[in-house]
């Protein structure tokens, strides 16, 4: 294993400390656990708290700003941040209008998060929560715990933000909130595998010649493995699986071809030429392409397509300024 | 059967056992999840081992509450609230008892089942902790029942905790991680299970 690290130990405080070095007037960090929340409280609005394992960056931390979240937890390496981790967070964020969380579809993930809330409603504080379920990879059923949330969360943030931005309440930035999780589906694959800094070895292995399809995005194993093939033919796979799964038929689309973290955007933008060839052959109108790093899976090589639907509401939201370290418009 | 002072020494042996099995622990959670199942463990146990010191002379329920505690504000991931939450119900059923026999550790092993129950939303049979753990715990119950021995109905208890780590191989998960292979769940024995029949081993072998 080969990392620019000091010791495993202190991986995640030390990315944090190094992120509140470089965006001092976005974030600050909390002195209790790796917790960022923005540099200055914003009151008389919906309070958004969202996290997970680390090794995702610039999720979350980097989302944390105006017209996005208002904080950021981050656990070990792929690992859920513990309940007072994130019960710090939201008694920091909380205003009177409530706390909104935003939490990803792992069991660890939505039972950390249930039950930091139970700790912040004691307190008298209000807090909803949607769960993100994007990953299309996965079947969701009755007898699973449904679909993956992946690089669809970012939209999340981003519509659900701005929402919260404008002064509505709880339930309203909740609805909003979960109308992008209906309405946004992903899918993914890798070429090469990730390190977790604690294990020190690939968590997978791939061969020279192979890729992995619809992979989570902490390197658990996907749908499928197979030859690797031309990047217009992995698009086309992964967008016939998205497409498939919500009617996009006539509709317009945000979309975002989203980097595991050793992609270079050479290939990312390759990449995005097929999807937005593909859609419009489709009769798919595309409003707003995002190309980049956004839900990594530490230094994994491969990357994920969303396609969000919109609507006018959404396409305002998704409009409105944001900013973060990782996310400016 | 056991006073505290036993049980701070039985959960330093766990401590270290779940330290020496780390990577196996995570070796296995690789396969069928995210690889760190050992890892996230062993960082728990590492901050239980830290507060025992200051817990001898303490009641069992006292004793295994702070152990639930440190587990869920450490662990993270999936097995932080559930063992976290197990240990906690333990103490809650114990109380302030700093002397225990074989009924009082069915009550507190029937407890902390419930909770990982309650929290998990899981049940028997999807390839999770419980498989090792309810086969477990039924058979030191009717082995206590009929022969009113607790060391022989533990040592039953762990004979069925290890079937059901076997178990676990042939079943898909439908919880957790594991949840998101399917069938390519099948023949992998699950981390959780494992973790919670390397517990009962260490009991079994300290009383």
């Amino acid at each position: 294993m080969k990392k620019l690290i000091n010791s495993v130990d202190n991986v995640e405080q030390e990315m944090i400390v190094g992120m509140v070095k470089a965006y001092p007037n976005h974030v600050r960090k909390l002195d209790c656990g790796n917790v960022v929340v923005r540099a200055h409280k914003k009151e008389g609005k919906v309070a958004l708290i969202s996290g997970g394992g680390s090794g995702h960056e610039p999720a979350h931390g980097g989302y944390v700003g105006e017209g996005m979240l208002d904080c950021a937890v981050a656990g070990a390496v792929f690992t859920s941040p513990t309940p007072d981790q994130i019960y710090e967070g939201i008694k920091a964020i909380a205003t009177d209008k409530g706390v909104l969380m935003v939490v990803k579809n792992y069991t660890g993930d939505v039972m950390n998060f249930e039950m930091a809330a139970e700790m912040a409603e004691a307190d008298g504080v209000s807090v909803k929560y949607v769960v993100t379920n994007d990953d299309v990879a996965v079947k969701d059923s009755l007898y699973t715990t449904g679909r993956r949330g992946v690089a669809g969360t970012v939209f999340v943030h981003k519509i659900a933000g701005a929402k919260a931005e404008t002064g509505a309440d709880l339930d309203e930035v909740h609805r909003v909130a979960q109308k992008v999780v209906d309405n946004v589906r992903t899918m993914g694959m890798a070429l090469t595998p990730c390190t977790v800094p604690a294990a020190g070895k690939p968590g997978f292995e791939l061969g020279e010649d192979e890729m992995e399809i619809g992979i989570g995005i902490h390197g658990e194993p996907g749908t499928h493995r197979e030859k690797i093939r031309s990047a217009d033919e992995i698009v086309t796979m992964l967008l016939d699986k998205i497409v498939a799964d919500i009617d996009y038929s006539g509709k317009e689309v945000a979309v975002m071809i989203n980097g595991s973290g050793a992609t270079p955007l050479m290939e990312l933008f390759i990449a995005n030429n097929k999807v937005h060839d593909y859609l419009t052959e489709k009769g798919i109108k595309i409003y707003k392409t995002f190309v980049g790093n956004y839900m990594t899976s530490i230094e994994m090589a491969g990357f994920s397509i969303s396609l969000l639907r919109l609507d006018e509401e959404l396409k305002e939201l998704l409009d409105a300024k944001a900013d973060t370290p990782a996310f400016k418009q | 059967m056991t006073d505290s002072s036993k049980v701070i020494e039985i959960l330093k042996q766990i401590g270290e056992q779940i330290q020496m099995e780390k990577d196996f622990l995570t070796e296995l959670d690789n396969v069928i999840g995210d690889g760190d199942h050992g890892i996230n463990m062993a960082r728990g146990f590492k901050e239980v081992e830290k507060k025992l010191a200051d817990l001898s002379g303490k009641d069992i329920g006292s004793i295994l509450k702070t152990v639930g505690m440190s587990l869920v504000s450490t662990v993270g991931g999936a097995s932080g609230p559930l063992y976290g939450t197990a240990f906690m119900r333990a103490g809650v059923a114990v109380g302030a008892k700093t002397e225990i026999d074989g009924s009082d550790f069915i009550a507190a092993l029937e407890a902390a089942i419930g909770g990982i129950e309650m929290r998990g939303k899981a049940h028997e049979g999807e390839k999770t902790m419980l498989d090792a753990l309810i086969p477990a715990l039924n058979a030191i119950k009717k082995s206590y029942a009929e022969n009113n021995d607790f060391k022989a109905a533990l040592a039953q208890g762990v004979e069925a905790a290890e079937k059901g780590v076997e178990y676990t191989k042939t079943i898909i998960a439908t919880k957790g991680r594991a949840s998101y292979l399917g069938e390519r769940s099948l023949g992998h024995q699950d981390p959780g299970a494992t973790s919670a029949c390397l517990m009962l081993k260490v009991i079994d072998r300290m009383l």
